[in-house]
């Protein structure tokens, strides 16, 4: 290797030209001049956040556009081109509504379909969350077993209601199973799709910081694949939700308590529309409720920490 | 202990060999800087002194404990705040601290970077160089002799990277670290390093070194001599390769 590489070539250059790259070999001025201007320019550069208030087009505007639906609804009705029976309007639905609820109807379908899904849902999580880290960490397992996950996460979980019904009865070992083969696959999903959206440097931070294999899983990939995970978890409800409905419109009677979807079937069997529409708006209800009340501020509580949520429309 | 490395080799799949026959010798405490143009393989040299990828042929010789590393990016966990990042730095790399010894020490090292005030700032709320501050004191949190730095202030703007070249200086001199420095900046090189290394592109290579004396700190004429030396052996190098 060349100890001394200055030519007296090199040095028989002009001195004017060498004049232009004047460097700075320190910075000019006192330490406490220095700290000044470092504090006076991390002032200048950060954030500063701001808090706000309540913002009432949140409120004000989904409520607005409820109004505009109902009124829409009421209108068509009252221009008569349907039988009343087979098209109710707003106000028949609620007065059924209203009589469901003094007879505690509403109360106990409600609150056996609410129970049953988030207990189910949260057993699945349970399950997803390690096979689904596990999954993702592991290329074999996740060669071998992904396209069997994907395909579980498109199988529609009502096929599998038959299956539980000749496996368990009309009991609630039905009811979850079918809730299991909905949620599992795609929290799983959801989590590996999230490992996978990490940015590889923060996995080469971590072996640098001298992770092991636990460490990395447990403190780098999964609070990075969060919000992914968290996208995983909205789904895994709904496909929860949505699954329990099916089976329970579906294994009606046996030691099946009565739930949302048993209120369903019950309007079917009477041809009462009035009690079909109360039924279908309240599992709507239900499903909206949940996103307002769980998830939607998890996760903008998840994104704002993390700096993602400027510009954004939420 | 000294860094060394002797015919250091590396190429990717059946490519063209990115470094080939690199030797240098680093002493403890010694603040050397990587010089070469953009995409002549600094990096690569950095992350396999770093262990994160095998050398193809040749050896090398690094403290047993790795190194510590700071990325041109300070990619800091955004799920963290300042603090945090740095704990989580402690905790990885002495699994039998406690919860109290590494706030402390955190505490110190955020005082160290003179972001006392910070540490409970999630990245996004920083600027730039806050965060590089953050990212090297969570580098030295790794409590490694040798420090590994890519490019750390590429991006920052001239007086917060001017700012930053004096608090590294006085970071080196209070910790007693072995730094190596990559980067493109002559003037950047000239000004942090002890002894300049010039690589060539394809296939990098040590092909100069100059030593920075106390002479060129304090007299700015010979300082500006010895950048114009050495960028014009940096483009005579990166010339080479128009034709």
């Amino acid at each position: 290797m060349p100890s001394n590489p200055i030519t007296t070539e090199e040095r028989t250059l002009p001195v004017t030209e060498s004049k232009e790259h004047i460097t700075s070999p320190s910075l000019k001025g006192n330490a406490s001049e220095l700290r000044d201007l470092e504090a006076g320019l991390d002032n200048l550069q950060s954030d500063t956040s701001r808090k706000r208030g309540i913002e009432w087009n949140r409120v004000l505007l989904p409520v607005a556009a409820l109004v505009v639906l109902i009124l829409a609804w009421q209108f068509y009705v009252s221009l008569g081109f349907k039988r009343r029976d087979l098209v109710p309007g707003p106000l028949d639905v609620l007065t059924q509504f209203v009589t469901m609820w003094g007879e505690g109807k509403v109360q106990e379908a409600v609150w056996t379909s609410l129970q049953r899904g988030v207990i189910g849902f949260l057993i699945s999580v349970v399950i997803a969350t390690p096979v689904g880290l596990i999954l993702a960490q592991v290329a074999p397992l996740r060669r071998a077993f992904g396209p069997l996950i994907s395909g579980l996460q498109v199988l529609p979980s009502v096929a599998w209601v038959p299956a539980a019904i000749i496996w368990f009865g009309l009991s609630e070992g039905t009811v979850y199973f079918v809730v299991f083969m909905g949620a599992i696959p795609s929290i799983i999903n959801g989590l590996i799709s999230g490992v996978d959206q990490i940015p590889p440097q923060y996995r080469s931070v971590g072996t640098v910081l001298g992770a092991n294999r636990l460490q990395m899983a447990l403190q780098i990939v999964l609070p990075a694949a969060l919000p992914g995970y968290i996208g995983g978890l909205k789904q895994g409800w709904a496909f929860s939700w949505r699954s329990l409905m099916a089976a329970e419109i579906i294994a009606v009677g046996g030691t099946i308590g009565f739930g949302l979807g048993s209120l369903l079937d019950q309007g079917r069997l009477l041809s009462d529309m009035t009690i079909v529409m109360s039924a279908i708006l309240l599992i709507l209800f239900v499903g909206i409720l949940i996103e307002l009340l769980v998830f939607g501020p998890i996760e903008k509580r998840l994104l704002q920490r993390r700096g993602l949520l400027a510009g954004s429309s939420r | 202990m000294p860094v060394v490395l002797e015919n250091l080799g590396k190429r990717f799949g059946d490519g063209a060999p990115v470094l080939d026959d690199v030797n240098a010798t680093i002493a403890q405490g010694e603040f050397v800087a990587l010089l070469g143009a953009s995409g002549c393989g600094k990096s690569t040299l950095l992350n396999i002194m770093a262990g994160l990828e095998p050398p193809t042929s040749g050896a090398l010789e690094v403290p047993s404990d790795g190194a510590a590393f700071m990325f041109q990016d300070a990619a800091l966990f955004p799920w963290l705040t300042a603090r945090g990042n740095i704990e989580l730095a402690l905790q990885l790399a002495d699994k039998s601290s406690t919860k109290a010894s590494r706030r402390e020490r955190a505490t110190e090292l955020l005082e160290l970077v003179h972001l006392g005030g910070a540490g409970d700032k999630r990245p996004h709320e920083l600027s730039g160089g806050m965060r590089q501050r953050v990212a090297l004191a969570r580098s030295l949190a790794q409590d490694r002799q040798l420090l590994l730095m890519d490019e750390p202030f590429a991006a920052l703007d001239a007086i917060t990277r001017d700012l930053l070249h004096d608090e590294l200086e006085r970071i080196w001199k209070e910790t007693g670290r072995t730094i190596v420095f990559v980067t493109h900046n002559v003037r950047e090189a000239v000004r942090l390093g002890q002894r300049v290394l010039l690589l060539s592109s394809r296939p990098g290579r040590v092909v100069a070194e100059w030593d920075v004396t106390e002479e060129h700190r304090t007299d700015a004429g010979r300082a500006g001599e010895l950048t114009g030396t050495i960028t014009r052996r940096l483009r005579e190098e990166i010339r080479r390769h128009a034709k």
